[in-house]
């Protein structure tokens, strides 16, 4: 669906993206996640033919973004839900979904068909006739998804569409791609936020101008953080973990009454560990396995570029 | 329906509920269209009033705040239409559907030309029916409408409305709010301005060979701003320069 191959923008002297290589399959929900000016806004820009390239290729179905030709036919089987919602103020929500529908050649009877159907979907359907600078941050967020759906987009691009906003907020957006992402729709997503990432992405690249890795959540956690095993004791000394490091290869961290070990394989080791233990007279009150998040793989990841 | 038509009609909708549009729409036309015959009415009924000669003169020069009118007008709007998207950052969405940047121009510029244009067609046809109320006693003809003022409304006008918003598109690419561009787009003003005072002077006559040649002029510099605004206004520069 969406081909990308060794992508890059360069503004002047500044290299925002480099070489960045990726695919995105059909009906796939793809999370960019990246620091602040890692490149997310300018890949997103260049995918929906807002900016041009400076090097590499991507195509978009079977479209070429560097084609000007190209560039219209992606820009209809696109919608773009952009950082900044960019709403008209002074228009109502139906006005504004309504300029877009058109602006799209949505025929009357669908595009209004769709308006009442996304209003609803994101209860915003009582407000259709209010004007948009009197809504929340919240309620344009949500307009602005209803916007990028307007016209049955095959393709979502979404740029961090739950930041800034409330809890509640950010679970109806996320409900709502949740929603979008049954009816088969492929979906682009840049966020800051590893928690809506892990919940929504089928799978992730990790971004900071070049492309760090790609993958999904679970493949991510476990390619590049090991387990841990945290064991609790009723006291922890510093004889103890001697006559423990002499016993066991592991390393051992002590933190207050725990001692958290690397495992590879916790259901062979831990048992090992734990018999360590007891023959060195520690007395164990709990055991856990720490599983590493994808925030403890992302930070792992964008602190070795550095 | 034309993509052009469709962005012009949302932006001609936009004015309508910005109460300083509206008023900068209404209040020229209604001060040119009323207040000047209510001038010549009352400077004419004064002692020693206005005469048959002096009439003609004053109201040639009178015809020219038209023109005036059409080529600030539009400043005020495309200063909305332009920097309005650059505040609300609608672009990027704008700029994301499958408009060519050929279209979003038209449209912008359509909705910045047409409400002006009709304001002053509309007060001009007041503005000569109420002169003509007045000064037909003095006269002993009607005044208007003739070739002078027929000249400024068909031609001068249209030229003048163009090359404002071509103008306004050129300076809202670097102004950060709307007012600023606004005033620097008025500065189209001061050469029409300068022609105005040299009529009153009685260094020019505005006489239908004078508009002829200022409407070709003006038509010269409608087409190298035409350039010059197509230049800014790509998709790229709007996007990265603009926001």
């Amino acid at each position: 669906m969406i081909t990308v191959e060794n992508l890059t923008k360069k503004f002047g002297e500044v290299t925002a993206v480099e070489g960045l290589t990726f695919r995105v399959k059909e009906g796939e929900v793809f999370g960019f996640l990246g620091p602040n000016g890692a490149g997310k806004t300018t890949t997103i820009r260049m995918l929906c033919c807002l900016i041009s390239k400076t090097g590499g290729e991507a195509t978009i179905v079977d479209y070429q973004i560097s084609k000007a030709a190209d560039s219209l036919q992606i820009r209809k089987m696109i919608g773009l839900v952009p950082d900044n919602v960019g709403l008209y103020d002074d228009l109502t929500a139906f006005e504004n979904l309504d300029f877009y529908g058109k602006l799209y050649e949505c025929p009357e009877e669908r595009r209004k068909e769709n308006i009442k159907r996304f209003l609803k979907m994101l209860g915003l359907w009582e407000r259709k006739d209010i004007r948009a600078g009197s809504f929340s941050k919240g309620m344009k967020q949500k307009l602005a998804l209803a916007r990028a759906l307007i016209h049955d987009p095959q393709i979502l691009f979404m740029d961090e569409p739950t930041a800034n906003l409330d809890p509640e907020s950010a679970k109806t957006v996320r409900d709502f791609i949740l929603e979008i992402k049954k009816q088969g729709r492929t979906i682009f997503l840049n966020t800051h936020n590893l928690d809506e990432a892990q919940r929504v992405c089928d799978r992730i690249g990790i971004i900071k101008t070049k492309l760090l890795t790609v993958g999904n959540p679970e493949q991510l956690r476990e390619s590049l953080s090991k387990p841990k095993t945290e064991i609790r004791l009723a006291q922890v000394n510093e004889a103890l973990v001697s006559a423990l490091r002499k016993r066991i290869p592991n390393k051992i961290e002590v933190s207050g009454d725990k001692l958290i070990i690397d495992v590879t394989n916790p259901d062979k080791e831990n048992p090992t560990i734990i018999a360590a233990i007891t023959s060195s007279v520690g007395q164990v009150r709990e055991v856990s396995q720490l599983v590493p998040t994808l925030e403890d793989v992302y930070l792992q990841i964008v602190k070795e570029t550095k | 329906m034309s993509k052009a038509w469709i962005v012009a009609t949302k932006d001609m909708r936009i004015f309508l509920r910005k109460k300083y549009a509206l008023y900068s729409l209404v209040i020229f036309p209604l001060i040119v269209g009323i207040g000047l015959p209510l001038v010549l009415h009352f400077v004419g009924a004064r002692q020693g009033g206005l005469s048959s000669t002096r009439l003609p003169i004053i109201m040639n020069a009178f015809s020219f705040f038209f023109l005036i009118g059409a080529a600030t007008l539009p400043t005020v709007l495309a200063s909305y239409s332009l920097v309005g998207e650059k505040i609300e950052k609608s672009l990027e969405p704008l700029l994301a559907a499958p408009i060519t940047d050929s279209e979003l121009l038209l449209g912008k510029s359509i909705a910045a030309f047409i409400p002006p244009i009709a304001a002053i067609y509309i007060s001009s046809i007041v503005f000569m029916v109420l002169a003509d109320l007045v000064t037909h006693n003095t006269l002993g003809y009607l005044y208007f409408p003739n070739w002078t003022i027929g000249l400024i409304l068909l031609l001068l006008a249209p030229l003048s409305a163009i090359l404002s918003v071509e103008w306004s598109v050129i300076v809202s690419s670097r102004a950060s709010d709307a007012r600023a561009a606004q005033m620097q787009g008025l500065f189209i003003m001061l050469p029409l301005a300068a022609i105005y005072v040299a009529s009153e002077v009685g260094a020019i006559s505005l006489d239908t060979k004078t508009l002829l040649i200022i409407s070709a002029v003006i038509l010269a510099a409608d087409i190298i701003l035409f350039f010059l605004s197509t230049k800014t206004f790509q998709r790229e520069e709007i996007l990265t320069k603009w926001t």
